[in-house]
């Protein structure tokens, strides 16, 4: 009886029957940020309990303020992954573009802007030496880049030397323009006894748009298909070697924008800074879930992660530790967070 | 499944892609190659190849291992140019610099190994390279539509163009490849070993996509190594080895099993019959099934063949 009572079937909906048993939580991990977002939020919740001034928006205000000088390049880093290719010399290259900027203005007593777009010329052109040799020689980035970062390492310390006989660039503040480039690259304003700078405003606005061409231009199409499988994506018609070329070209831009930011802060700028940096900033794409293989990954990610290294950079500071202990912790999240994105994707890829 | 797609507009970036032929065949051959040839420095890689294929027509290219396929693909595809001969599209000779000229002519090739990006959605692979825009952005809802309504049209019902299109199986990735190409105005398709890495049921849907863009007014040039598949939807076929053409055959002048006899090279399975009798024992035997086969088969292998490919030895 009863049985007979449920005879009457509903016409099942339209939906495709195969879908729909993916729950909201299902798909939340397939994104390639969740690693990172789960990260994050037990990185906050650590130092929150243990670091009493990390709970102050002062201090978290100065945790976004390192944040953003490792987002600004992580951001272009992530794109580059993503098309397939590493780059080891931006970490220095900021520095070079930051001297460059110097003491071109410095030397030939120019107008500081006029340094600002020799360096951006500079920055564009290691960007596009960097593809142009990758794309024409098919010899594997790290190699390539590799070599120019010793390169530019190189030229930093030696020729800053040979210049100035000092191992920093002179102070620039007396130049003429000096004053409204800082406005533009290292302003910081006051909003309500916290401290905001500039350079907080362009990453988010960078990991924006980074993110925006990625999802929703055919530009970042493309740069998913050269990095996914480069020789499909010329089959049909994908121009690969520009593609790569203009992403190099993005993380010398990028290399120029944080080396300005920078050399405005602070007047003057050392010549051995810098080297070291190129790995956090792929370290903030892993962990934000980039693939080493290219192809996967997101602009957002490469942000919360670069947010888990100021979060740990700053909260080691706030705990009292000796910051000493600051690599071991960024290793420690890079082992961690690629389990966890790799455990992630699995589970993802299994549960689609 | 053979009525004919009605085209969005604005969908075809390469406007002259497409004239609304369609019409049957014009005498003019789509893609003609005359005593083609191409060179890597001292390794001469194809030599003298002659291959035609019209509208409404499939033209199977059959060869084995280092027979010069690849290297013919590449040529038609305009990855590379051919160092000797010459090469015509609707009956005008052609120097294409990449496979993007080659694209916008309406010649398109779906490679076995890179005909997709794994890790991208069905639907971002589906118009990777021909991505309809509004202004600087994707229209992504549109995309995401006309992806699934074109693989239904084909027979696929996806549940989800957003899935990685990895995930899919070997065969549902080439024929997404071939939609694809079909879907973007193609006229010529170059199909690289569709089948190769393909079970039976999964070829058999690949076959029957091919007759289907035949149907459609393509031409389809199949580049495969197996003559079981070749001769049920083939109308010429071009038998390569050591990168000179051993037979230019019409459908109406070679029979399947003729085919197979020239594919397998009767000279040398006779050659490897007699090694293998003279090892004795188990190999013996296997020897001997070889030679019925190979008399069976009624192979008589063109004389011609051994001179040219002693000539190009050298």
């Amino acid at each position: 009886m009863t049985q007979t009572a449920e005879a009457p079937v509903a016409p099942p909906p339209r939906a495709d029957e195969r879908v729909g048993r993916k729950s909201p939580l299902a798909r939340i991990l397939a994104r390639p940020e969740a690693g990172a977002i789960a990260g994050a939020i037990i990185i906050y919740v650590f130092f929150f309990i243990i670091a009493p001034p990390f709970r102050n928006a002062s201090s978290f205000s100065s945790v976004l303020y390192v944040t953003s000088t490792y987002g600004l390049m992580a951001t272009p880093v992530a794109l580059l992954m993503i098309g397939g290719e590493f780059d080891l010399s931006a970490g220095v290259a900021v520095t070079s573009s930051a001297l460059c900027a110097s003491l071109f203005s410095y030397e030939f007593t120019t107008n500081a802007w006029v340094g600002v777009l020799v360096a951006l010329v500079l920055s564009l052109l290691i960007g596009f030496i960097n593809g142009w040799l990758v794309v024409k020689t098919g010899i594997p980035s790290f190699l390539i880049t590799l070599g120019m970062f010793f390169m530019l390492q190189g030229l930093n310390i030696a020729l800053t030397q040979t210049i100035t006989n000092q191992v920093s660039s002179p102070d620039i503040s007396t130049l003429q323009g000096f004053n409204s480039a800082r406005e533009v690259f290292s302003a910081s304003w006051t909003i309500g006894g916290v401290n905001i700078r500039t350079s907080v405003v362009y990453w988010i606005v960078f990991v924006i748009i980074a993110t925006y061409i990625l999802l929703r231009t055919r530009i970042g199409n493309w740069i998913f298909s050269v990095g996914g499988n480069a020789p499909s994506a010329r089959a049909v018609g994908v121009p690969v070697a520009r593609m790569k070329i203009g992403l190099f070209m993005a993380v010398g831009f990028m290399a120029w924008f944080t080396g300005m930011h920078t050399l405005f802060l602070f007047n003057t700028i050392q010549s051995g800074q810098g080297i070291g940096n190129e790995f956090v900033y792929i370290i903030a794409a892993v962990v934000g879930g980039c693939l080493l293989t290219g192809g996967y990954g997101s602009a957002v990610g490469a942000a919360i992660g670069a947010l888990i290294f100021g979060m740990v950079n700053q909260g080691i500071v706030y705990a009292g530790w000796n910051p000493d202990w600051f690599q071991f912790f960024v290793g420690a999240l890079l082992l961690g967070a690629i389990l966890l994105n790799t455990y992630i994707r699995r589970r993802a890829e299994a549960s689609i | 499944m053979s009525t004919p797609q009605d085209v969005p507009a604005g969908k075809h970036h390469a406007p002259e892609a497409v004239p609304p032929a369609g019409n049957g065949r014009s005498g003019v051959p789509l893609v003609k190659l005359i005593g083609a040839g191409k060179r890597y420095g001292a390794v001469i890689a194809l030599h003298d190849i002659n291959l035609e294929v019209g509208a409404h027509e499939v033209t199977c290219v059959l060869g084995d291992n280092g027979a010069g396929k690849s290297t013919l693909i590449k040529i038609i595809a305009g990855l590379h140019q051919p160092s000797s001969g010459t090469y015509e599209v609707d009956g005008a000779p052609v120097s294409f610099s990449s496979p993007r000229e080659a694209l916008e002519r309406g010649i398109a090739t779906v490679y076995q190994d890179l005909a997709v990006v794994a890790l991208m959605p069905v639907w971002r692979n589906f118009f990777l390279g021909n991505e309809v825009r509004k202004g600087f952005r994707m229209d992504i809802p549109a995309m995401k539509k006309m992806c699934k309504d074109e693989l239904l049209a084909m027979g696929i019902d996806l549940r989800d163009v957003d899935q990685p299109i990895g995930t899919l199986s070997g065969g549902e990735r080439q024929c997404v490849a071939i939609s694809r190409a079909v879907h973007f105005g193609a006229k010529v398709l170059i199909l690289d070993e569709p089948t190769a890495a393909l079970g039976v049921k999964q070829s058999g849907v690949v076959l029957k996509y091919i007759i289907q863009a035949r149907e459609r007014g393509l031409g389809v040039i199949f580049i495969t190594h197996n003559p079981h598949h070749a001769y049920p939807v083939g109308d010429r076929f071009l038998l390569l080895n050591r990168g000179a053409s051993i037979g230019n055959y019409e459908k109406s002048q070679v029979t399947r099993d003729e085919l197979t006899g020239l594919m397998a090279g009767g000279a040398e399975l006779e050659q490897l019959s007699h090694e293998l009798e003279s090892a004795g024992g188990a190999a013996a035997a296997i020897g001997r099934s070889l030679e019925e086969d190979v008399e069976e088969l009624g192979i008589s292998h063109p004389s011609s063949t051994t001179t040219t490919t002693e000539s190009d030895a050298r």
